[in-house]
This record gives C-alpha cells, structure tokens and sequence, in this order.
C-alpha cells in the first residue's frame, strides 16, 4: 500500500470491514484526500447495504422493549463532528442529555416524596433533598451512558415470565448496569434484588426501582462471574433467600 | 460532492428515513420507534448472517440501534441514504463482535445458543422481502467465481482480506482487487451507482 494507485484498490475491501486496523485507518486518511475514492467506498455501501436488507428477518417484540428502555439512558451527540469509524464510541464532544428521563428516575423520585410523606420537614430541606436526589440521578445516568457506548460494552439477555433482562458490562469501565422491561409485577412487599456473582457468592449490587427500566449495579465487577436476579423482601436482602429468576453470565 | 446514491427495493415505499432521523437527532423518541421499524428486520438479518448465534445477534442489533440513537446528528445525507448507514453501523459491530468472538472458545458460543432460542417464526420471510432477495442473487451470478468469493466471505462471515486470500489459496494482491472488481459489478447490478 505505498501508491495512490495501490491504495484506491482498497476501496472494496474498506467497505466490506476486511481491512484490519491499521490498514483501515491508513486508507481513510487516503480517502479524505481522494473524493473517487470516497465516491466509490460510497456506493459500494450502498450496494452491500442491498445485500444485507435482502437477509431481512422478523424480528422479536421484546428486542424493540429493550431498545426503547436503553435509549432512555443514551445520550446522543451533537451534529458537526465527525463519523469515522475510528471514532472513539464514548467521545463525548458537543453532546447533550437526552430529553427523557429514564423511568426509574421519576419513579425513583416519587418513591423518595412518598417516604416523606407523613413527616414533617420544612420546604427548603425537602428542596435540598430533592436537588440532591435529582444530582445522584443525574450522575447514575450520565455514568450508565457510558457504560452503553463504551467500547467494550457486551450485553447479555435473560427471561422471566414475559418480560426481559439484560445486563451490560464493560471491562475497562469495571462497571456493569441492568436494563429491565417489562418484569413480571411483584407484590408490594417485594422487590427485585441484582447480584453480582463471585464464583458461587452473591454479592449484592441494588435493587431494582421498577419493573421496566435501567440501573447501574452497586459496586465493581471485581472479577464476578456473572449476575443474578433474585425477588427479595422489600428493602432487599444481604444473601439472596431465594433462587434467581434470571442469571446472566459475563461471557 | 453532491451525488446521491438511491436505493430501491421494499425501503422506498416505508417513511421517509431522513426525515424520521432528523427527527430522533432531536430527541424524538416516537420517530426513533418508526425508524426501527423500518431498519430492525435488515439489522438483525445481516448481523444473524454473520454471527449466526440468535442471542448474539440480539444483542448485537441492540447496540446498533442504541449507536443509531447516539450518533443520529452526525449522519450526513450528502454520504448515502439512511438505511446504507445503518447497514454499515451494523455490519461494521458484527464484524468486531465474529474478530473478538474467535478468541472465546467455541463452547461458550455453543452453549450460549442453546441457551436462549427466540420464540418467533424464523422462516416467516414477506414477499417484498423474497423479491429482494432474488435481486441480489441474480447480481451476485454476474460476478466471476472469485469476485463473488471474495465479496462474500467478507461481508457475509466477517472474513478479512488476508483470511479470504488464505481460503481462496490467492495472493493478498489477488483478494484486493477481486473484491473492488466484484463490487463494481454489484453497484451497477442493483443501480446504485452515480
């Protein structure tokens, strides 16, 4: 690859990600230089895009649960910048908050009125209160935003009942978060409790706010196995008291 | 540069992509359920073409969708249509996910399949759909045996240029320029081009 003449060979090869890295991103620098080039790598999308589409398949209704419950907690990016391929998936840049808040933070913020409720406390610590509550929340989602576009971030997907789990962990992050939608309802005393697995050993990571939403678990993952989904008392457990209704490998 | 590339088959009769994107980069959540709509059964199809794993697939469309939503701003209209973009995205993760995935062991895989087999019809297929599909077959005849070759293991099993020389017993030089002659074909096959 050391011609003009060498490289606009590449094109195909660019455009059917067949290039390792280096060589990719060597030919993007050569692309930005070349608009043929860049024509062509256009096109040539355009057509392996029609080769795609024609593998078109039905797709599961809990798959769109599930990607409407992340996008919640995703922040998009501002227009302007760039979209190479070698963009790093958690460049922050011009982004912004997404307009919706994920539903557990209202229903977490209901929840904290709710605890209020019979005793008295005067409105300005009450307001300070919630400014602190809405400042946590704001961290836990800016933090699993992250978590979801960080390059490494792998998913993995159980079932209870009708409803889905998926837990989504990133290594370099450490850090491992939940997305639940549409759980089986429990009864008012109980509560979802997740676990971080560590070889055997449940180590407790949070409880669930709501039967369809996000959390970020509690804790690293510190070399766990896995994570687990038990039902609890509400208020939670320090060792699960029952068997897990979902259990989600980090592999 | 001001060409735009138009893509026919079944897309063009949905909704307007551009305008539904424009829409999500806004933060609309409603257009961003249509859009999916739309692109989904296209994602999940090639990402299940490459990865073969159902639950790997799964996963790996979600993220695609949730890139889709983070990044819906930067897409530029002048460089293609929405649903080349979202394909590129998509193959672009099942490419990284089949490079990673040959360093797990294959048992894993194995049991990762069998551990979660989706309950919908997998060989529900619409119409439109078979139509399409008949397109792209009757254009990739037109290539030679090593055009096709090559154009097919890379982008329906993730090979890369050097794995698809080795499987084809070609040189690297070989693979390079079969891919780029076998692509030419295509794009003027299915009318994609300029």
């Amino acid at each position: 690859m050391s011609t003009a003449a060498d490289l606009h060979t590449l094109t195909g090869a660019y455009a059917a990600h067949a290039l390792p890295e280096a060589e990719s991103l060597a030919f993007e620098r050569h692309l930005a230089q070349c608009p043929a080039c860049a024509l062509e790598v256009q096109e040539f999308r355009a057509a392996l895009a029609r080769l795609g589409a024609a593998e078109a398949t039905p797709v599961p209704p809990e798959l769109k649960l599930r990607v409407m419950a992340g996008i919640g907690s995703v922040r998009q990016l501002g227009p302007g910048g760039p979209m190479d391929e070698h963009e790093p998936a958690s460049g922050g840049g011009r982004g912004r908050l997404a307009r919706s808040w994920p539903k557990f933070a209202l229903a977490a913020s209901v929840a904290v009125a709710l605890g209020l409720g019979g005793v008295a406390v005067n409105e300005h610590r009450q307001a300070e209160r919630a400014d602190r509550q809405s400042a946590q929340l704001q961290q836990q989602a800016a933090a699993f935003s992250s978590l979801l576009t960080a390059p490494d971030a792998r998913t993995r997907t159980a079932t209870a009942g009708s409803g889905v789990g998926t837990v989504v962990w990133s290594e370099s992050l450490g850090q491992a978060g939940f997305l639940a939608a549409g759980l089986p309802d429990l009864p008012k005393d109980k509560v979802y409790e997740l676990w971080f697995n560590d070889s055997g050993t449940m180590r407790p990571a949070g409880l669930l706010p709501t039967t369809t939403g996000s959390l970020l678990l509690t804790g690293g993952i510190d070399g766990a196995a896995g994570v687990g989904v038990t039902v609890e008392p509400a208020g939670g457990s320090a060792a699960p008291t029952g068997a897990p209704v979902m259990l989600m490998p980090f592999v | 540069m001001n060409t735009v590339v138009h893509l026919s088959g079944p897309q063009r009769r949905g909704p307007d992509l551009r305008e539904l994107l424009t829409k999500v980069a806004f933060g609309d959540q409603e257009a961003f359920g249509r859009l999916y709509d739309v692109v989904a059964g296209p994602v999940l199809g090639l990402v299940r073409r490459v990865l073969r794993d159902p639950a790997q697939s799964e996963e790996v469309t979600q993220e695609v969708m949730l890139e889709v939503w983070r990044t819906a701003a930067r897409y530029q209209p002048e460089r293609g249509e929405v649903m080349a973009w979202v394909m590129t995205l998509a193959h672009r993760r099942a490419v990284d996910r089949v490079r990673s995935a040959q360093a797990a062991a294959d048992r894993d895989r194995r049991a990762a399949a069998q551990a979660h087999v989706p309950a919908y019809d997998e060989v529900a297929e619409q119409v439109e759909n078979r139509l399409e599909r008949e397109q792209v077959r009757r254009c990739l005849k037109m290539l030679t045996e090593l055009q096709r070759e090559s154009v097919t293991l890379a982008y329906y099993r993730g090979c890369s240029y050097r794995e698809t020389a080795e499987m084809l017993g070609v040189p690297l030089g070989t693979v390079k320029t079969r891919m780029r002659d076998g692509l030419i074909r295509l794009r003027d096959c299915l009318g994609v081009g300029s």
